[in-house]
């Protein structure tokens, strides 16, 4: 155990679609192979515990679609972060360039969801459909790592960005730690389990 | 015999009329003269395939297609694979060119897609041309040959899992003198499916009532992203064809049925809806991407014909 009751998972997109989905497929388009792919994240992290951070890499993927962005980003969300639920994974997209950046903000709009993404050489951003508040709040916990629980009545003196930090826990957008009820930013959360 | 005659410059504007002279054949032996033919771009030849298919389909025997006269169109269709996709349909003269050297500004042959493989074969191979044609040629930067792929990849499943039957798809860049004298990029699609209408009966005709019809599907998946999936991650991938090809203020139709639907530049004269065309049962996308500035006319040693 790790003290923090989460399991990583490193997935490398275009290793998982090499070997499991198809080697001849260089590129990450068509929803057939959005849906093979995705299937076979499922399957590495049925392996993992309880609850896991998934870090899906982009970094070796050139061409990404909507259909694929559909079945490989959003519907893995809905998946494990179905809504008025609690998460039972944490996603963090890595990897994501710009060009990468338009079909997944696209499908994340499309269904209403936001997700963690790191671009190449940056710091996490929150993409997708987001409040003013989820910004403000998600950026605030981002540039401080951590905030204790007895910190949060100072640093978000404000009731809405105290009901957001925990609307952003439940979407799995931030991490709160069982049995201190701190909070991490996902960033902080994956360098502590992945180095 | 029925003849059709091949308007002698065939592209996205004329290809119509094949299917209305089309209209009119229901049993017997038929001709396509394309003897005159001096330009064709890729959208008339998935369009010329599509017919052709279609009657042999309904006459029971293939069609003859009288070849073009000139050497150079022959030379032009040997080179887009025209002829490896039309012997399925049409009895020809054994006059066709068996060997030409690869074209420069040909950035898809004549492509079938049937399958999920058949649409990554289409990315990886635009993914090694592309970067010529849309920068050097059409003045794009270089992340466009992505977005490009996304377009292509994206058109190529709409054959696949709306039309669920196989179709084709092409492109090439060529030199429009006549109407913008600047270059110009062509994708074509064409499939012989049931067509936008049948394809989304089902789940929404009822919500139309009277109205529903060719040009109202088309309305319905063009303009509001409506599919026949309950899936509402579905139909999204018109919607950011379209968003991209705005960004570069290019055209794109679908023709289904008896109805088109378009999103018309400054630069074109296409009506963004018309209805009572020829019956056409499957589905037909356009897409005209123009360089971004005028360009002098650059070798022609691939170009179809003098009239472009």
């Amino acid at each position: 155990m790790n003290g923090f009751g989460v399991d990583p998972v490193a997935i490398d997109l275009r290793r998982l679609v090499e070997r499991q989905v198809a080697s001849l497929y260089a590129h990450l388009v068509t929803r057939p192979t959005g849906r093979a792919v995705r299937m076979a994240i499922e399957s590495q992290l049925a392996s993992a515990g309880e609850m896991a951070l998934s870090v899906i890499d982009f970094s070796e993927v050139h061409v990404l679609d909507f259909s694929c962005a559909d079945e490989v980003v959003a519907k893995l969300l809905l998946h494990y972060q179905p809504p008025e639920e609690a998460t039972r994974a944490f996603f963090i997209f890595r990897g994501v360039s710009d060009l990468h950046l338009e079909p997944i903000q696209a499908v994340l709009e499309r269904h209403r969801l936001a997700a963690v993404a790191e671009p190449p050489g940056g710091r996490c951003r929150l993409v997708g459909v987001r409040s003013d508040a989820d910004a403000r709040v998600w950026r605030s916990l981002e540039e401080r790592g951590a905030l204790s629980r007895g910190e949060v009545p100072a640093q978000l003196p404000d009731e809405v960005d105290r009901t957001t930090l925990e609307s952003l826990v439940r979407r799995g957008l931030a991490f709160q730690r069982p049995e201190s009820g701190d909070y991490l930013a996902l960033s902080n959360l994956m360098r502590s389990l992945m180095g | 015999m029925h003849v059709i005659r091949v308007p002698s410059s065939l592209d996205y504007s004329t290809v119509d009329s094949v299917f209305q002279q089309c209209a009119q054949v229901a049993e017997g032996k038929a001709l396509f003269d394309a003897g005159y033919l001096r330009f064709v771009d890729p959208q008339g030849l998935v369009g010329l395939l599509s017919a052709g298919a279609l009657l042999k389909r309904r006459l029971g025997q293939a069609p003859h297609l009288r070849l073009p006269r000139q050497t150079k169109v022959l030379g032009y269709l040997a080179r887009i694979r025209f002829f490896e996709q039309a012997r399925r349909f049409f009895s020809m003269q054994a006059r066709r060119p068996r060997e030409f050297a690869a074209s420069s500004d040909v950035l898809l042959e004549i492509t079938p897609v049937t399958t999920n493989s058949d649409v990554h074969a289409v990315v990886d191979r635009v993914q090694s041309r592309a970067g010529t044609i849309l920068t050097r040629t059409l003045g794009y930067p270089l992340v466009t040959v992505v977005q490009f792929s996304v377009v292509l990849s994206e058109v190529c499943q709409n054959i696949i899992e709306h039309a669920e039957a196989p179709g084709w798809v092409a492109a090439q860049a060529y030199y429009w003198a006549k109407r913008r004298e600047r270059w110009m990029l062509v994708i074509a699609v064409s499939d012989l499916g049931r067509g936008f209408r049948e394809s989304l009966a089902a789940e929404h005709a009822g919500g139309y009532g009277k109205r529903w019809g060719d040009g109202t599907a088309l309305e319905a998946a063009f303009l509001h992203g409506v599919t026949r999936f309950q899936d509402s991650g579905r139909g999204q991938g018109i919607q950011q064809i379209r968003r991209q090809v705005r960004r570069w203020d290019g055209l794109i139709s679908i023709r289904s049925g008896t109805a088109r639907i378009a999103d018309v530049p400054d630069w074109d004269d296409t009506p963004a809806l018309e209805q009572g065309l020829a019956r056409f049962p499957g589905a037909q996308i356009n897409i005209v991407l123009p360089a971004k500035e005028r360009g002098k006319e650059k070798s022609r040693m691939t170009d179809p014909g003098p009239d472009s």
